[in-house]
């Protein structure tokens, strides 16, 4: 969402003589196309004539503290009383633009938009306390939810100008002036999460609390090899267990179907709506009923040819695949196998990593309630607005008739990016005519999740006598058919140190998969940053290089363009400088150049750019005789341009990256006879409490406009860690995770 | 099957098989959502109370077998939400997407009980009992920490 030249203001008067204030993209949906009292509810800003400021959060509340920075940027340039403002969770609604979750994307989106809001409604309440007291504009100025004219002393509260303010036009939109960020009073300040009451006193803020007049509960179990199909169950006997209201077989929806084809073809069996996997769906009155239900369920599966697949199969496929001529160039230039057979050195080594799943903590969740044609619902998407239309085309609906709820969201991780449970809750109350809850079991969620890829990169680096990196191969075993990859399983053709080698080639190749995939915090890069930096740190090594100096060497080359190479991906957005920034903090931080590497104590490097955000990070390890390794500290260092909007949450967020990239290293998910083989916390293991290491994280303040922090201080932690065992040990970790390399997290 | 249950000092009964996990109890039948599902298998935590002040894992405590005995849940640990940990843990600004904290904050309670100025190795034990899928781990031992200078008697009802 921009708010630009075309975008519209809109103010509304509030009932008790107070101003709402909210923009649209045109101006016939704000002016002609809906009742005033309509805008109302849906403004970003509302002023109520007692003073009290409410401004309305879009962006879905996954736990990445949006909910409390992106009003904190209307507050800003509001001037408002932070520790006074009412902050609301916005339902899904047009006029609120963009309302996803993702990407790491928040910050730049909002950091103009939401600044511009606030700055409109400001300069309108200082208009009309100027024209009240018969002075200049200029001569006013603000303080927290008050105008001042300093010259007579007079003041007024923004709650008194409210009713006058709405019959004011609006600023157009390019008269708007922001703030100096020197004079900022919220922004650039710590700011707890504006939930923190509701959460330790325990209220029902999730969307597993949802509760709703009638609501029935609901629990789906899915064929337990994807794709699988049921042949029978046995219904009768499931309904009649207590509190069971209704059994029903989800067949598969017809392939290519984007509608619903709720026919029922035989008794107790609905076909499913597209995006929903076939199993049998419980309907009870409660939802432990509904799971309890599921011990007595029988069902014959017809498992279908994901039966077939196993993670033994995947490697041993991939072991050919490294070997065969690569099936795909992602890109190349100069003469690689030329360079690898005249260099001086050369080092080869495989890096291999599994499926993860997501596992956020609050499962996969829906509320919906479906009556007289149309739908509410309560939900914990990371994008419901692709939710919703998802549904929409699913059951044959407008989505005008479908109300959506934001709760918030135990967990996002990109896990809901996908908007499968919508779909299944949706459905199921529509089946039901009435309201359900459908929430997922653990086991369902660690089963059943659009897994991380797993993927092989084979490595060969060769130096020159100087000890020079001169050519770079790098072959990806991935998933998919032919040049299309899955999702999550792919890399970008100017992935560092792409561009920065006189000789490279990046190919890929990919083997058949019928298991869903998707995006995991850092997306990619949590793979394939740990493998690549892992191997620079192999080639650092093998030239007898300082990891830090290596790096910068590679930073300092002159980038070979990507259009002189015919190469496929997009340009190169990674700047270098900033890249060697983060590496210079983190190294003088940590003491880089002074560390003792001794048997059992080493110390790793590594760098990533990605999502437009720069991290360095040091790790501190110590191995043991039982190769159990402990982190003793972690630095970190990053660059996300010349304002941390919210001090608090960016470090929350560079916390939790680590601590996720750390568990990422400890879990897998393996694939037998069809069926993922990791069902719960304990076969896919999150880091604990005693083996998180303290983390110091230090910001590099750049002239760069703001960017996200959701994901880019995750990749560089991996490698980090395998580089410091390394140096603690001499044993290099190329297959994730840990356990397949020997070793584990004491 | 009708079971008495003291829950936040308040007495009821509730009509359910014993066999019936108390978490279940207590999230759908006594309409206290405080406690979260988080795994069902007593692995991380989400779901903690206190039965006779002892951390208990409610995903894996069937109501049968606490019938009498005095439970807490996060809304009951105090009126309005002043006790030290409770305090601490809003000071500190731990939660990130806070489905956890609940658990957690149970789980730190008990432990203060017992030990009102823990050592960090008596928070790494007790706060291993719990999952943070964030990884709030370094403000949760601020909070713990700084739970027991506010002061570990938590006030009484």
């Amino acid at each position: 969402m921009r708010l630009n030249r075309r975008s519209f203001l809109q103010m509304s008067a509030l009932a008790g003589g107070g101003l709402a204030l909210g923009f649209f993209d045109s101006p016939f949906l704000g002016a002609q196309g809906m009742a005033r009292a309509e805008l109302v509810p849906n403004a970003f800003i509302k002023i109520a004539g007692d003073g009290t400021i409410t401004l309305m959060a879009r962006a879905p509340e996954v736990g990445q503290g949006v909910k409390t920075m992106l009003p904190m940027m209307i507050a800003e340039e509001l001037d408002a009383d932070w520790s006074k403002v009412r902050v609301e969770q916005a339902d899904l609604e047009d006029h609120f633009g963009g309302q996803s979750a993702g990407g790491s994307t928040s910050t730049q989106g909002n950091y103009l938009p939401m600044r511009r809001l606030g700055a409109a409604c400001r300069q309108t309440l200082v208009a009309t306390a100027a024209k009240r007291w018969g002075v200049a504009e200029t001569e006013c100025t603000t303080a927290p939810s008050r105008v001042l004219h300093a010259k007579s002393g007079r003041s007024f509260e923004y709650g008194e100008l409210a009713e006058d303010a709405c019959k004011l036009a609006p600023p157009s939109t390019d008269s708007l002036k922001l703030k100096d960020p020197k004079d900022f009073r919220i922004m650039g300040k710590p700011q707890p999460n504006v939930d923190n009451h509701a959460i330790v006193t325990g209220k029902p803020l999730f969307g597993i609390d949802c509760k709703v007049p009638d609501m029935l509960h609901a629990v789906i179990q899915r064929s337990p090899v994807v794709g699988g199909k049921v042949k029978t169950a046995n219904l009768d006997e499931i309904k009649k267990l207590p509190g069971v209201r209704n059994v029903l077989i989800v067949a598969p929806a017809p392939a290519g179907s984007v509608g619903p084809a709720d026919t029922t073809t035989e008794p107790g069996t609905v076909i499913a709506a597209a995006g929903m996997e076939p199993g049998v769906a419980i309907v009870a009155d409660t939802w432990w009923q509904a799971q309890k239900a599921r011990r007595s369920l029988v069902v014959d599966w017809d498992s279908g040819p994901g039966a077939a697949q196993s993670s033994e199969k995947f490697d041993q496929n991939a072991a050919e695949l490294i070997k065969a001529a690569p099936e795909n160039t992602l890109r190349s230039y100069g003469d690689v196998d030329g360079t690898l057979s005249s260099a001086a050195k050369v080092v080869e080594a495989t890096y291999a990593y599994p499926f993860l799943a997501h596992g956020t903590l609050e499962p996969m969740d829906t509320t919906a309630a479906y009556k007289d044609g149309k739908l509410e619902m309560w939900t914990t998407s990371q994008q419901p607005g692709g939710g919703r239309s998802q549904v929409a085309r699913a059951l044959n609906m407008q989505a005008s008739d479908i109300k959506v709820h934001l709760c918030r969201v135990g967990g996002g991780f990109g896990r809901r990016l996908q908007n499968d449970y919508m779909v299944e809750a949706a459905w199921l109350a529509k089946q039901v005519g009435g309201a359900v809850k459908l929430v997922w079991s653990r086991e369902d969620d660690m089963t059943h999740d659009a897994y991380r890829p797993g993927g092989y990169h084979a490595f060969k680096g060769g130096l020159d006598a100087n000890g020079k990196l001169i050519v770079w191969r790098q072959h990806l075993i991935t998933y998919g058919e032919g040049k299309r990859y899955v999702s999550g399983g792919t890399l970008d053709a100017v992935e560092f140190p792409s561009g920065r080698v006189p000789n490279y080639a990046l190919f890929a190749s990919a083997q058949p998969l019928i298991l869903r995939t998707g995006a995991l915090r850092a997306p990619g890069h949590n793979a394939y940053a740990w493998a690549i930096k892992a191997f620079i740190d192999e080639m650092a090594t093998a030239a007898a290089c300082d990891p830090l100096e290596f790096h910068m060497q590679l930073l300092n080359a002159t980038p070979v363009p990507m259009q002189s190479t015919g190469g496929r991906g997009g340009n190169d957005t990674m700047n270098a400088e900033r890249l060697k920034g983060v590496l210079k903090l983190v190294a003088e931080k940590s003491g880089w150049a002074d560390r003792k590497n001794t048997p059992g104590r080493g110390f790793g490097l590594a760098c990533h750019y990605c999502h437009a955000g720069y991290f360095a990070e040091v790790a501190d390890v110590s191995v043991d005789s039982r190769n159990r390794i402990k982190v003793n500290k972690i630095w970190a260092a990053g660059d996300v341009g010349n304002m941390i909007v919210n001090p608090s949450g960016a470090e929350a967020q560079v916390h939790g990256s680590i601590i996720e990239g750390m568990s990422q290293m400890q879990q897998e998910i393996t694939i037998k006879d069809g069926k993922p083989q990791q069902t719960n916390f304990n076969s896919h293991p999150l880091l604990r409490f005693r083996q998180a290491p303290p983390i110091e994280l230090h910001w590099r303040m750049t002239e760069f406009p703001p960017t996200g922090l959701g994901e880019p201080a995750l990749p560089p932690v991996l490698p980090a860690i395998a580089n410091a065992v390394f140096a603690a040990t001499g044993k290099r970790i190329r297959t994730l995770p840990l356990a397949r390399s020997g070793f584990s997290f004491a | 099957m009708a079971l008495k249950l003291t829950v936040n000092h308040v007495a009821t009964t509730v009509d359910v098989p014993p066999d019936t996990p108390l978490l279940w109890v207590l999230r759908d039948v006594l309409d206290l959502k405080g406690s979260k599902y988080g795994c069902g298998i007593g692995n991380c935590g989400a779901c903690m109370v206190h039965v006779n002040g002892v951390p208990t894992r409610s995903c894996t405590t069937e109501v049968g077998s606490v019938s009498g005995q005095a439970i807490t849940t996060i809304e009951g640990l105090s009126r309005d939400g002043t006790h030290p940990v409770q305090v601490a843990w809003e000071q500190m600004d731990v939660a990130q997407c806070g489905y956890c904290q609940a658990g957690q904050i149970m789980t730190a309670a008990a432990l203060l009980a017992k030990s009102p100025h823990p050592s960090d190795s008596e928070i790494d034990t007790a706060m291993s009992n719990n999952l943070c899928r964030c990884g709030t781990y370094q403000r949760i031992r601020q909070a713990v920490h700084q739970a027991a200078t506010l002061g570990t008697s938590a006030p009484q009802k």
